[in-house]
């Protein structure tokens, strides 16, 4: 089986190389073929036809992060539960016990975040129902 | 050498070099793209050595969800090019000569360590994702049962920190 | 070198065959164009596509010729043009590896000398493998909004990411269901785990036991994939063309065929954990045996169509290309009636067929669907999408659990 195990591995490394040289040759493509002909206002940001007003590097609200941080967490406990899934059938019951104990404290940590109104993404007024 | 090995080698180095080029580049979105190369490499590193589900956590936590936070970050708060400050001069002439005895250590202890076959074995730890699982929801249940709490309690500290009312 | 190539035959065959499925996802990508336009356009009572070709069949090809002779623009304040262009090239590269270990069906052949399956790439943890490279998908799009240093760009961007990021959660919870039921996470061994049938003429497949998760997974992929009703990062009346606003020519394109890629993989991978992959729908018995023509006869269906319009078009180019298409396709009729061709072309012809209905929904769903709007877009898959899948583990844990003991 040492032997199965690696070689089914190369051939992923063999098509990575293949996916990224294709990708690569076509990035290489349009800048061989395509003509250059650049002006000022062809190279400045698109703002709809008007002249760029200000700088794009603006502060952003921070319930990108909150989503970003809320992610990992559940991301973690999404891995906890696959290992699980594929030995529930081996654990029996007690696997299906210890997992609830596991999930419970999540919720409760999920309904808080709800509570909070984390997962609400518009002002409280301007949201029907 | 064999096949495995070559493959160690090359990307051990791809690690080392990303995680050289994490700390040499100035701009903040090219250090968090060299720490995932270096998680990339790292998984590989895992898959050689037989363990395939870690080196597929490897890749989905610490790449895919933990990077994309430090993206976040740096996006969120517009993070420009560092600047150099007396500090960082500092950093210079004491962190150089401190790294340069780090690595010197290292390399005694794994000189130290070297004739032994047991270096690198590749395929040697199976960790097969039944095993992973027996063993995390069997001898290993409590640390489990407590990562759960560590993870409630990141959830409120994560709110409570951002949800300041102004 | 060659002697090197001669001791390891297998590395020239995965070569080979990644070579091979490479060329066939990108033409399936270029097609998938072709089909979206023509079925949009036919709901919509138009013609669609109709001048380049038979049926616009060569329009795909008009489409990439004029992306190459575009002007390759490259803004003057990029934040970073290492990372400006390297978005476009992650994108493609990473949504062309996510089908390196979808296995095709379940025969074995012969080739170089080594025995093969129809894969590239057979592991033990495929599904994960897929999961991982989706994971890395997001970067693709971060990276593009950020690095244009223009404010439309910066704002799909981080649109697209924190979307993409919420409904993997979605997804990857309704991946539990079925793993609960399958117990693996090789590819191969959930599909074989859906043979057989209940009460000898339903399927074993995991869409009727896991229904909640197939629908959360689905429509999780959907908005994976930032397709409508979740193209929110694309939102053109509001975000001009989202994170790929700044980019021109073939870098442009680039996304598009990643998207399509996306869309290709989501849909295979929907067919192998909940619609039995490569399995046929009909009960493996001698009645039904005469099921194993279908693709055969199907092909010559499509060969007696492309022929009648050999007659009916009145281009005289369309009518030669129609001609050779339906004696292509004629030929290819013939030699799937072949012993060893039709027990090799059972497996990709139901996957594809599955699949191919599939890609039809997301379509369907984008001619007839009107876009969310973000906060709502938010709401459905925190609120909605995730408890109910964490509701549909739950659940099926306690099932499997119950039976296990």
């Amino acid at each position: 089986m040492n032997q199965n195990y690696l070689s089914s591995y190369v051939p992923i490394l063999i098509y990575f190389l293949l996916a990224m040289g294709v990708a690569g040759a076509i990035m290489l493509l349009s800048w061989l073929i395509g003509p250059r002909k650049p002006t000022p206002t062809k190279l400045s940001p698109y703002e709809c036809g008007m002249l760029p007003t200000g700088d794009a590097r603006e502060p952003f609200s921070v319930k990108f992060y909150l989503v970003a941080i809320l992610f990992i967490l559940f991301d973690v406990e999404a891995m906890f539960l696959i290992v699980w899934a594929v030995v529930l059938r081996q654990l029996g019951m007690y696997g299906f016990i210890i997992m609830s104990i596991f999930l419970f404290l999540l919720m409760v940590g999920f309904v808080y975040e709800w509570k909070k109104g984390v997962l609400d993404w518009a002002p409280r007024q301007s949201r029907r129902g | 050498m064999s096949a495995e090995h070559w493959l160690f080698f090359f990307f051990a180095g791809v690690a080392v070099l990303g995680a050289l080029n994490l700390i040499l580049q100035r701009h903040p979105i090219h250090s968090a793209l060299s720490l995932i190369l270096v998680m990339a490499s790292l998984a590989v590193l895992y898959l050689l050595l037989g363990a395939e589900f870690i080196a597929a956590i490897q890749i989905i936590v610490y790449a895919g969800a933990i990077m994309v936070l430090f993206v976040f970050v740096i996006m969120v708060l517009n993070a420009g090019e560092e600047e150099r400050t007396s500090l960082s001069r500092v950093a210079k002439f004491v962190g150089l000569p401190l790294a340069a005895v780090f690595l010197v250590e290292v390399c005694y202890v794994l000189y130290r360590a070297w004739p032994s076959e047991q270096m690198v074995v590749p395929e040697r730890f199976l960790g097969r994702t039944e095993a992973i699982g027996k063993a995390l929801y069997g001898e290993f249940l409590l640390p489990f049962e407590l990562t759960a709490i560590l993870i409630l309690i990141a959830l409120v500290g994560a709110v409570v920190l951002a949800q300041k009312e102004p | 070198m060659s002697e090197w190539i001669s001791r390891h035959p297998e590395l020239l065959v995965a070569g080979l065959k990644a070579g091979v499925l490479i060329f066939v996802l990108l033409t399936a990508v270029a097609y998938m164009v072709w089909f979206e336009r023509k079925l949009i356009a036919h709901i919509q009572s138009r013609w669609g596509p109709y001048r380049v070709g038979p049926h616009g069949l060569l329009q795909p090809l008009a489409d990439g010729l004029k992306f190459l002779f575009k002007e390759d623009i490259i803004l003057t304040n990029v934040t970073s043009r290492f990372v400006y262009l390297f978005a476009p090239f992650l994108s493609l590269a990473l949504a062309l590896l996510a089908v390196a270990v979808i296995p095709f069906g379940p025969e074995e052949f012969e080739l170089l000398g080594t025995r093969t399956g129809l894969y590239v790439a057979d592991i033990n943890v495929g599904l994960l493998f897929v999961l991982a490279v989706t994971s890395l998908g997001v970067y693709g799009v971060v990276l593009a909004g950020w690095s244009s240093n223009s404010k439309y760009p910066l704002l799909g961007g981080l649109r697209s990411a924190a979307q993409m990021i919420s409904y993997e959660l979605a997804l990857t919870f309704a991946v539990v269901g079925v793993l609960l039921l399958a117990g693996t996470l090789s590819l191969r061994e959930i599909v074989d785990g859906q043979s057989g049938t209940w009460a000898g003429f339903l399927p074993r497949w995991h869409v009727f036991p896991q229904f909640v998760a197939f629908v959360c997974f689905f429509v999780a992929g959907v908005a994976e994939t930032n397709r409508t009703p979740f193209d929110l990062p694309e939102a053109e009346s509001e975000l001009v063309a989202g994170f790929h606003t700044e980019y021109s020519s073939l870098k442009f394109a680039m996304f598009f065929m990643a998207e399509y890629a996306h869309i290709i993989t989501t849909s295979l991978l929907v067919t192998i954990l909940f619609f039995g992959g490569w399995l046929s729908p009909f009960p493996d018995t001698a009645a039904w045996n005469f099921t194993r023509f279908l693709p055969s006869v199907l092909t010559a269906v499509l060969a007696l169509l492309f022929f009648r319009d050999a007659f009916r078009l009145t281009n005289q180019y369309h009518r030669v290309l129609t001609f050779l298409i339906c004696m292509g396709l004629a030929g290819l009729a013939f030699l799937l009636l072949h012993p060893t061709a039709l027990v090799l072309a059972q497996g990709p012809f139901w996957l594809l067929a599955k699949t191919g209905m599939f890609l039809f929904v997301f379509v369907w769903t984008r001619a007839t669907l009107p876009r969310f709007r973000y906060d709502q877009l938010m709401a459905f898959g925190w609120k909605l999408l995730v408890p109910l899948a964490v509701l549909n583990v739950f659940v099926t844990s306690f099932v499997v659990a119950w039976r296990a003991d």
